[in-house]
């Protein structure tokens, strides 16, 4: 039984567990707090975890400026990140990430979002420690991995020194190499940054911050699937879960599921939109499907669902791609048995029925990188910058523009550089919006090229997930009505006691 | 002529003689019982199967080899793929609560197609293939299987001819049915060397230092350049060919290369081309690897990334017939690589056709076989038990059980391991 019952623990184990300035969050948190906590530790985490994802697409992860910045923000925010700060700040840490999973545990989606952010946050914060108590924080959490003999080292030598850059022939003789089934260091192994042997991976001690964040991405990732297992007690308290949910939709900001304009486009209009108000990954998959008369996978998908955002019906959509696929070598016959099922499943019809949201950028830029035959990504990150260049040339951007989207591209920023082709592509000076999703440009687009008061409307309202997200938190902080925040405090204590049962 | 005529029109035919009398079944169930080890391993394995007229049905599961058997003669699939081993029966999946179904295990799995070389293939192109561009198979499948073996440590490497435009691998290791799939596309990346797609120019791009599995994949791809890349594929004798490949060079040693336009053997063109990467390693601050980068860019495998990745995915199962084809997907034996000749493989009405007129060499064994097993089983089990052998399918069915032997002593000692375990209460 979760409510009443529950004797409240009276000793005061602030002192032990905030002694550590980094914790894996394996003990949920054993205290009364009140409601307004309760929310302004929520809303500040995700302002953070918010600033942590947008750092991360515009600036190269833990470099200089990532990490100046990022130590602003948490200092702006009251979160603890350095040794020395004292218990109230890691308190907070601790209880707001808690709060955060409640929110954050429901979907796939949100889990992934919620998991990638906290640890990009945790391994800023990991490599902020000195050396002594890196070495603490991984003894203290059970992560004891054998090192390899001097014998070993010499006979791999040649392979150690080839495979983990930084490191030369005379430090190897003093440094401790690390014997880590390849399981555990995941991260080193995609990247091809440690050498592999018989399923082991050898990891100098810098690496050793990979290992641990693959574990705490274990970690969180199984306490969130049991989180949301007992999520529907929590959903039950009328002052949690509105709140909550705030939480969890402030995230993803319009995702454009939801149709608006349906059937206000019609098939005829989609080669002249896709040269004016089409991102360039989508005019490029569309021009590639003009092309070819078939995309693959990848290509149908990003571009099927962003064709369903701006407002394609499935009809249509079916219409579309069938039009499209015939002049190539699928027959109708094939069509209706290979793709249309597709088509059906992009918008909720069959399988489990999920209705698929349109990519957003960060979606298009991380994930599912294409190879040979592919169109789909994003041109700014995925094509060679000599081809972008021709693209760009053919699609008449000026020079100058041409070349301040290759510094933007260089540097990394892919949805600067797609922002900067807005504004050279439709003549504005400043565009006033923060592109996050190729839906979103589209809107943006038409409204720029002056369009219907339909339109208009809808930019308006995804102007506000833009705005910080501050004024959105405190908005939803006002909304339930605060006043037994005793009783509230008393259910969250139950449920993280309950947590720790499970 | 090894091979038949082959008609797709004759499927509906051939498909009940193959699965009535030769399509392996013991050995294909022996397999995926992994020695019993996992209750309900079998059982909660998902098959799916395309039928006549494209019709597609997933989520088919069986109890017994004899459930198996019969289901899979009744229906008579045109194609067969394996999905993962599940929490629950597959075929009851929309009896469990939404949530708990889940897939568990799955083999970690490899697929390499010869369309994803059309870039650089110029013999043939989309499902086309030939002798001279089948070397990229051969290619492939030697640095794969050293790589995760030697690399990773897997042991039971099972390589599938598909039928068509390419192989699989199927890793059977307890660890890697195991694997996640962060893991299983971590070492899918591991393995991947070629990047970029219609866009990307040049796929390879080299930094120091080279890492070891670099290096060894390397020298796979060196032994086979000279003959596939300079002599099959002809990469320096076409011009546009040439193009392509200065396309891949820095600016000044494109320069550097035009002063050798006339030099006409492509042996010699491509030592200048090493000539000048050496001297440029030596005199630029960073590494130079262009000539590497080349080789591996026309010959290092390319791997479909989501293929491996995902631990529900299904794939196409050993023993399934093409049916544009009629090629059985046959075991590869990895001691005769380089022999292998996938115009060779028994096509599904070849093996029928034998089955009436059996190889001469057969006749000899079968007899040697059966003064064996005669008392043992009834006469109809003897007649199953030689169907297959008669056939052109037996030396791929006879390394299926070598390879199942393999794995075999591994059961044994997981057997032995859990069965102390409980004696021990």
């Amino acid at each position: 039984m979760l409510f009443g019952g529950r004797k409240k623990v009276d000793h005061n184990p602030k002192t032990d567990l905030y002694a550590q300035p980094l914790q894996f969050y394996g003990q949920p948190p054993l205290e009364n707090i009140s409601l307004s906590e309760f929310e302004s530790f929520a809303v500040d985490r995700l302002k953070l975890l918010k600033t942590v994802e947008n750092l991360g697409v515009s600036y190269v992860k833990h470099f200089e400026q990532y990490s100046k910045k990022l130590e602003a923000e948490i200092k702006a925010l009251n979160f603890s990140y350095r040794a020395v700060d004292g218990p109230e700040k890691r308190r907070k840490d601790h209880i707001s990430h808690f709060i955060l999973r409640l929110a954050y545990c429901q979907t796939e989606d949100l889990r992934r979002w919620f998991i990638q952010q906290e640890v990009d946050l945790f391994r800023y914060r990991f490599n902020q420690l000195e050396c002594n108590q890196k070495l603490e924080f991984l003894h203290k959490n059970n992560l004891q991995y054998d090192t390899i003999s001097a014998e070993e080292k010499k006979h791999l030598k040649e392979k150690l020194l080839n495979s983990s850059y930084a490191i030369s022939g005379a430090k190897l003789e003093e440094l401790d190499f690390y014997k880590v089934p390849f399981q555990d260091a995941l991260d080193l192994v995609r990247t091809r940054k440690v050498y592999l042997k018989e399923g082991y991976a050898y990891i100098p001690p810098n690496d050793i911050v990979t290992i641990v964040l693959n574990d705490f991405r274990t970690r969180l990732s199984k306490a969130l699937a049991l989180t949301a297992r007992s999520l529907p007690a929590v959903h039950s308290d009328e002052r949690l879960q509105p709140l909550l949910n705030h939480l969890s939709h402030s995230y993803l900001g319009q995702d454009y599921s939801v149709q608006k304009n349906v059937g206000k486009i019609s098939l005829e209009q989609i080669d002249s939109l896709a040269g004016k108000s089409f991102p360039l990954c989508m005019r490029q998959l569309h021009q590639a499907l003009r092309d070819n008369h078939h995309l693959r996978h990848g290509g149908r998908m990003q571009y099927g669902l962003f064709l369903k955002g701006i407002g394609l019906s499935l009809e249509q959509a079916l219409q579309f791609w069938r039009m499209e696929f015939i002049r190539g070598k699928v027959d109708a016959d094939k069509f209706d048995k290979a793709y249309a099922y597709g088509i059906r499943h992009m918008f909720g019809k069959e399988g489990k029925r999920a209705d698929y949201t349109p990519y957003s950028c960060m979606k298009v830029i991380l994930s599912n990188p294409p190879s040979q035959g592919d169109y789909h990504g994003c041109p700014f990150r995925h094509s060679d910058p000599e081809l972008l260049k021709q693209k760009l040339q053919s699609y008449k951007v000026s020079p100058s523009g041409v070349n301040q989207i290759l510094e933007l591209v260089k540097g990394m920023h892919y949805q600067l550089a797609c922002q900067k082709y807005f504004e050279l592509t439709h003549n504005v000076e400043d565009s006033t919006f923060s592109l996050s999703h190729p839906n979103q440009y589209f809107i943006e687009s038409q409204k720029a090229l002056g369009g219907g008061k339909d339109v208009k409307r809808e930019a308006d309202t995804l102007q506000r997930p833009q705005e910080n997200s501050a004024a959105r938190g405190s908005a939803a902080a006002r909304e339930p009505a605060v006043n037994e925040s005793q009783h509230l405090a008393e259910i969250t204590k139950n449920l993280e006691t309950d947590f720790q049962d499970a | 002529m090894p091979s038949s005529d082959y008609d797709p029109a004759c499927l509906p035919d051939l498909l009940p003689l193959y699965y009535r009398r030769l399509f392996p079944f013991a050995q294909y169930y022996r397999w995926l019982s992994y020695g019993g080890v996992q209750k309900n391993y079998f059982q909660n394995r998902e098959f799916s199967f395309t039928l006549k007229d494209d019709i597609y049905v997933r989520y088919q599961s069986f109890n017994s080899q004899n459930e198996l058997e019969k289901e899979m003669q009744k229906m008579n699939p045109y194609k067969i793929d394996i999905g993962a081993v599940y929490s629950h029966r597959p075929n009851q999946h929309n009896t469990v609560k939404s949530g708990s179904f889940q897939a568990l295990e799955k083999e970690l799995v490899f697929d390499i197609d010869m369309t994803d070389y059309d870039d650089v293939r110029s013999c043939c192109s989309a499902a086309d293939i030939c002798p001279k561009c089948w070397t990229l198979m051969t290619i492939a499948i030697r640095i794969l299987d050293r790589a995760l073996r030697q690399d990773f440590g897997f042991q039971h490497l099972l390589w599938v001819y598909s039928g068509r435009r390419g192989v699989h691998c199927w890793v059977c290791d307890e660890a890697a049915r195991k694997l996640s799939a962060a893991a299983r596309s971590a070492v899918a990346e591991y393995l991947s060397l070629i990047k970029g797609g219609e866009e990307t120019v040049k796929k390879v791009v080299l930094t120091d230092p080279i890492h070891p599995f670099i290096r060894e994949s390397l020298r796979v791809v060196e032994h086979y350049f000279p003959q596939y890349a300079l002599k099959d594929q002809d990469i320096l004798g076409r011009e546009e060919s040439v193009e392509k490949i200065l396309a891949l060079v820095p600016e000044d040693v494109r320069k550097e290369l035009q002063l050798f336009q006339n030099e006409r053997n492509p042996e010699k063109q491509w030592r200048h081309i090493k000539a000048l990467a050496e001297k440029k390693q030596t005199t630029a601050k960073k590494g130079q690897h262009f000539e590497k980068e080349i080789m591996l860019q026309y010959c290092y495998p390319r791997l479909d990334v989501n293929v491996s990745k995902g631990v529900n995915h299904l794939l196409k199962s050993p023993f399934s017939v093409h049916p544009k084809t009629g090629r059985i997907s046959v075991p590869m034996d990895l001691k005769d690589l380089d022999k292998f000749d996938p115009f060779a493989v028994p096509t599904i009405s070849l093996i029928c056709e034998e089955l009436d007129r059996p190889k001469a060499e057969e006749d000899e064994a079968k007899s040697e076989d059966t003064k064996g097993k005669e008392n043992e089983k009834d006469s109809a089990e003897k007649r199953k038990i030689r169907d297959y052998k008669r056939t052109s399918l037996a030396k791929y069915v006879r390394y299926f059980d070598q390879f199942l032997d393999g794995m075999a002593r591994s059961w044994k000692g997981e057997l032995l391991r859990k069965s102390d375990l409980q004696k021990e209460f």
